[in-house]
């Protein structure tokens, strides 16, 4: 396969010697000359002067006969038109373009790019996930395995907030225990109404955590 | 008519002055405050600060109901994705960019962007000037020549 990465910078670099590791053949094209020479010393021929947005420097390094550009630089701008011309004038296959602000996305799938990496929404999303996998923390297995006591934070968008007890689709066998808000902490009854900020120690079988999280925190985004 | 310009530089601001004498509706955009002094205390048009891709700030200009839009930032990648977003997603029936690489101006206007290349038309036009021919038409400077593409490969590969 032969590959074009436009853009020099941490990204270009890395990608570009991954590719040559594993045996792709590559063109690096940085537009700084100093980039450049340093590129140049790692990487030799490969590495083309010039900037990627220019039909000149694209034909230069051989987009005619490309199977994928890969447009990798800090500006959004840049990298869309990189894949533009890539795909309109040079009739690459594919381009692939990396985001740097999220809100860029929608915009590129609109203007004929579709495959799009934003490293900005990857990391968020990670962080989300991790956010939603600590909200029910398992604190003991209780007989053998079977039950499990966990603890439970709600958020203010939490979909059991301003909901009471009784409303609530939990799972069978399931028992919310104790209400910790603020300083106090009581016993949870049908009627009690849930509030962002609660901290819930409940009991729930173990294989019903999914449903008893989806009861009080909504759909779980996919863990892996 | 209500027009939405990007870029207060020399070319934005002369132009937004232009349109709002003659009794247009302007809206100008720059990333820099400092820009918007190129207007003069006279003016009456809005001005809003933010970057020209960002729709926010495009939907603050009044994009939704304009009738025109030139982009004329510096740069020619952020006047060719505005003028794009311009017109593919809110329709607006006049849009025009700005870009100064001739070639890209050119690939651009094949793929249904309305463009002007002030490097060709500065170019020809001078040239024309020196040889004594008079001036064409506008959309007579905008080809560019051969010799553009084989200066560019001589350059690189010598």
């Amino acid at each position: 396969m032969y590959v074009i990465v436009a853009g020099g910078g941490k990204v270009g670099y890395y990608l570009t010697k991954a590719l040559r590791g594993g045996g792709q053949e590559v063109t690096l094209i940085e537009k700084s000359r100093k980039r450049f020479e340093l590129l140049q010393e790692e990487f030799g021929d490969c590495v083309v002067l010039g900037d990627a947005c220019e039909v000149a420097t694209l034909e230069l390094a051989g987009a005619a006969r490309a199977d994928l550009v890969a447009a990798v630089t800090g500006d959004d701008e840049d990298n869309l038109v990189i894949c533009q011309m890539a795909k309109r004038k040079f009739k690459v296959k594919r381009a692939i373009a990396r985001i740097n602000n999220p809100k860029n996305e929608q915009t590129f799938q609109l203007l004929g790019i579709d495959e799009t990496v934003s490293s900005t929404k990857l990391i968020y999303s990670l962080i989300e996930q991790e956010v939603e996998v600590a909200d029910v923390i398992p604190l003991t297995a209780l007989r053998r395995g079977h039950l499990e006591l966990v603890e439970v934070a709600l958020t203010e968008s939490s979909p059991s907030v301003n909901r009471r007890v009784r409303d609530l689709a939990l799972p069978h066998n399931c028992t919310l225990a104790i209400l910790v808000r603020g300083e106090c902490a009581e016993v949870i009854h049908g009627d009690t109404l849930l509030q962002g900020g609660d901290i819930i120690v409940a009991i729930t079988p173990s294989d019903s955590v999914e449903q008893f999280r989806e009861a009080l925190l909504g759909k779980a985004v996919a863990t892996s | 008519m209500h027009v939405v310009i990007l870029g207060c530089g020399r070319v934005g601001a002369t132009l937004a002055l232009m349109l709002e004498a003659e009794g247009h509706s302007v809206a100008i955009i720059d990333r820099d405050p400092e820009a918007f002094r190129r207007l003069g205390r006279g003016f009456r048009g809005k001005t809003i600060l933010g970057i020209g891709i960002d729709e926010d700030v495009l939907r603050k200009a009044g994009i939704e109901r304009a009738d025109g839009f030139a982009a004329t930032t510096s740069g020619d990648n952020t006047n060719i994705m505005s003028a794009q977003i311009v017109k593919v997603k809110y329709k607006v029936p006049r849009v025009i960019a700005r870009i100064y690489d001739p070639l890209r101006a050119e690939a651009y206007r094949e793929l249904g962007i309305d463009t002007i290349s002030p490097t060709l038309l500065g170019a020809g036009m001078c040239r024309d000037f020196l040889l004594g021919i008079p001036w064409r038409r506008v959309e007579d400077y905008q080809a560019p020549q051969e010799i553009l593409l084989l200066a560019r490969n001589r350059e690189r590969s010598g």
